[in-house]
């Protein structure tokens, strides 16, 4: 089998290795001095809110954007000074579908096949052997305007794969749909990492990053914040969370200050959420769950709920850095202020 | 669709060899012709998928040929002498360069259209040359006004037009061509530009109107006033619709032709580099 000529360059360490990325957008900070590090064959989440600079980073590594300073290597292709090799060994899903609409799915990856130089016949097999793998094949002759969400999104991600790609990029690829077609597409990335590509993906959502990523980098305002294996923020951020809401809010602190003196909750700490009343207390495992809720009940206070959660992207932030994730919802990041940076 | 049991290891990927041996990544001009072939058929496919697209090539001859002709070709073909008849002769060439302009224009609305979904930042994200997306463009644009050249024929010949020099109906068409080709530099780079498809169509217009009317397409410019000449004499319309009714129906041609393909040139020397930078750093 004659290899397609998707190779990384010479020496690569990294499958994808970024230094002080800064682009500005006028006065604000798209990226303000990103550092980050893609070991070949692992998948990087990158967590972070609205405007952080998530979908500025992958605009950047895919060459549709030139950053203002810093480097940036994928497979060991600079993206300024390499842009055309770098292209032939990567695959890119958008946030928003990147197929076109008007032609047929089987026609959107024939082109593409066509446009990465893959002869006719090469070109016709791969397109077909895709909509098969992403279970498309019936509606291969639709215009791909006719599909459904979860439908556009699969056609993406068989578009970002015919090249064969050394690393794929996915940015948010499951904003905006619903949880069903959420697992579908988390079913084909998972499929995607066990063919031993190199994934870097943004996501807004912890969940998502848990199912997907073995590493984590947070980004908050252009900034990497806090960043390593998954399992070892997980157990800083507690794994799941134990949220108690006592009856009598003069109960609360109290209450933080006690299980916190237990010393059961291993790494992270508890902590108080004064808006809705409730302590939130990190959980690393069933045995911790058991003597924190058997220390709740021995105080003998009356507890209106108490429920466990999987963290949500704020408590990441909070358990993590401290504060809360301070980016605006709209897709412009505000200049940086004078916070201090957590070292990670 | 038969390969649905092809597995992966199945398929020999034969890399062209040209395309491969370049370290460098420049990409080999049989690889660009190759991704515009397969940007062309992506855009042909959309004429299939929506054959309406092509009422404009299809309406915009046979309505304003029957216009010219029998609303206002009386009374110019009277005061020019020559009649109706004489007029048919007069204004089918200017008609062919007329609709190098108007047809010009939907390359650049179907530019901006691209650029507002996702599928620009997927090109832009491949190993092509950023020129082949445009050329495509160009290519497809020059289809649509070959077929509505063809009609306006048609319709030339049925309103009574002389075909009595076939080598220069071609010569015409091929100049007028060469010259659209030029004009779509100019509707490419507004349509990056510009943030909607109606913006660049009502750039468009305020472009096309005064070069249009202000030109010797549809009427001698001997009766307009002298500062109006002075426009109309170096309209490259003008020169273009003048050398299309040289090389149709007879008369002086050289002066027109060197006009027009100078203007051609001068376009695009200038206007595709522009075209190409502006779509290159389009973020």
């Amino acid at each position: 089998m004659t290899r397609i000529d998707n190779h990384p360059a010479d020496g690569a360490e990294h499958a994808v290795s970024v230094r002080g990325l800064v682009k500005h957008y006028g006065e604000t900070k798209a990226l303000d001095g990103v550092d980050l590090d893609v070991r070949e064959g692992t998948v990087l989440g990158v967590l972070g809110p609205n405007g952080a600079g998530k979908t500025t980073l992958v605009r950047i590594l895919s060459t549709l954007l030139r950053p203002d300073s810093g480097h940036a290597t994928v497979a060991g292709y600079d993206v300024l000074r390499q842009p055309r090799q770098l292209r032939r060994v990567i695959g890119l899903t958008g946030q928003y579908a990147s197929v076109d609409e008007k032609l047929p799915g089987w026609e959107n990856l024939y082109m593409i096949g066509r446009l990465l130089d893959l002869p006719r016949k090469d070109a016709r097999a791969r397109a077909d052997e895709l909509l098969e793998r992403f279970s498309l094949t019936d509606a291969a002759k639709r215009p791909a305007s006719t599909y459904s969400g979860g439908m556009r999104r699969r056609l993406d991600l068989a578009a970002s794969m015919i090249g064969r790609p050394v690393v794929l990029f996915l940015d948010e690829p499951t904003t905006g749909l619903d949880p069903r077609t959420r697992n579908e597409v988390w079913a084909e990335v998972k499929r995607m990492v066990g063919d031993g590509v190199t994934v870097l993906l943004t996501t807004q959502y912890m969940e998502e990053a848990e199912q997907l990523a073995s590493e984590l980098a947070v980004i908050d305002r252009g900034k990497v914040v806090a960043g390593g294996a998954i399992d070892e923020l997980k157990a800083r951020v507690g794994g799941r969370t134990l949220r108690i809401r006592p009856a009598d809010p003069l109960q609360l602190r109290p209450l933080a200050r006690d299980l916190d003196d237990l010393g059961i909750t291993g790494l992270a700490t508890t902590a108080v959420d004064n808006a809705s009343g409730s302590v939130l207390v990190p959980i690393l495992s069933d045995e911790q769950l058991t003597a924190v809720t058997g220390a709740v009940i021995a105080r003998g206070i009356t507890i209106s709920s108490i429920s466990t959660e999987l963290p949500s992207l704020d408590e990441v932030f909070l358990s993590l850095t401290g504060h809360r994730a301070s980016a605006p919802q709209d897709d412009d990041a505000t200049p940086a202020d004078t916070r201090e940076e957590v070292a990670v | 669709m038969s390969a649905a049991t092809t597995t992966a290891d199945e398929i020999d990927i034969d890399i062209d060899m040209e395309a491969r041996s370049k370290a460098d990544g420049r990409i080999p001009l049989r690889a660009h012709m190759r991704h515009t072939g397969a940007l062309v058929r992506r855009n042909l496919l959309w004429i299939r998928q929506d054959p309406e697209s092509m009422f404009d090539a299809l309406l915009m001859p046979i309505v304003f040929t029957l216009l010219f002709v029998f609303v206002f070709g009386g009374s110019i073909g009277q005061a020019t002498g020559g009649g109706q008849d004489g007029y048919v002769q007069y204004v089918i060439p200017g008609m062919i360069a007329m609709m190098s302009m108007t047809l010009s224009q939907g390359v650049g609305t179907g530019f901006s259209q691209d650029f507002n979904s996702g599928v620009m930042d997927r090109f832009r994200s491949l190993p092509i040359g950023r020129g082949s997306v445009l050329f495509a463009k160009i290519s497809v644009e020059l289809i649509r006004m070959l077929f509505a050249t063809t009609v306006l024929m048609i319709v030339a010949v049925l309103v009574g037009f002389d075909i009595n020099h076939w080598p220069g109906l071609f010569a015409a068409v091929g100049l007028s061509t060469l010259f659209a080709s030029s004009i779509m530099w100019v509707f490419l780079t507004l349509g990056v530009v510009l943030k909607n498809a109606q913006s660049v169509q009502a750039m468009g217009f305020l472009v096309l109107f005064p070069l249009q009317f202000g030109s010797s397409i549809f009427a001698p410019t001997q009766s307009m006033p002298g500062w109006l000449q002075a426009f109309t004499d170096y309209n490259p319309l003008s020169t273009l619709a003048d050398a299309a009714r040289g090389l149709m129906v007879g008369g002086p041609v050289a002066h027109d032709l060197w006009v027009t393909i100078g203007w051609s040139v001068a376009i695009t020397a200038v206007m595709a580099p522009v075209a190409i930078h502006k779509f290159r750093t389009k973020s």
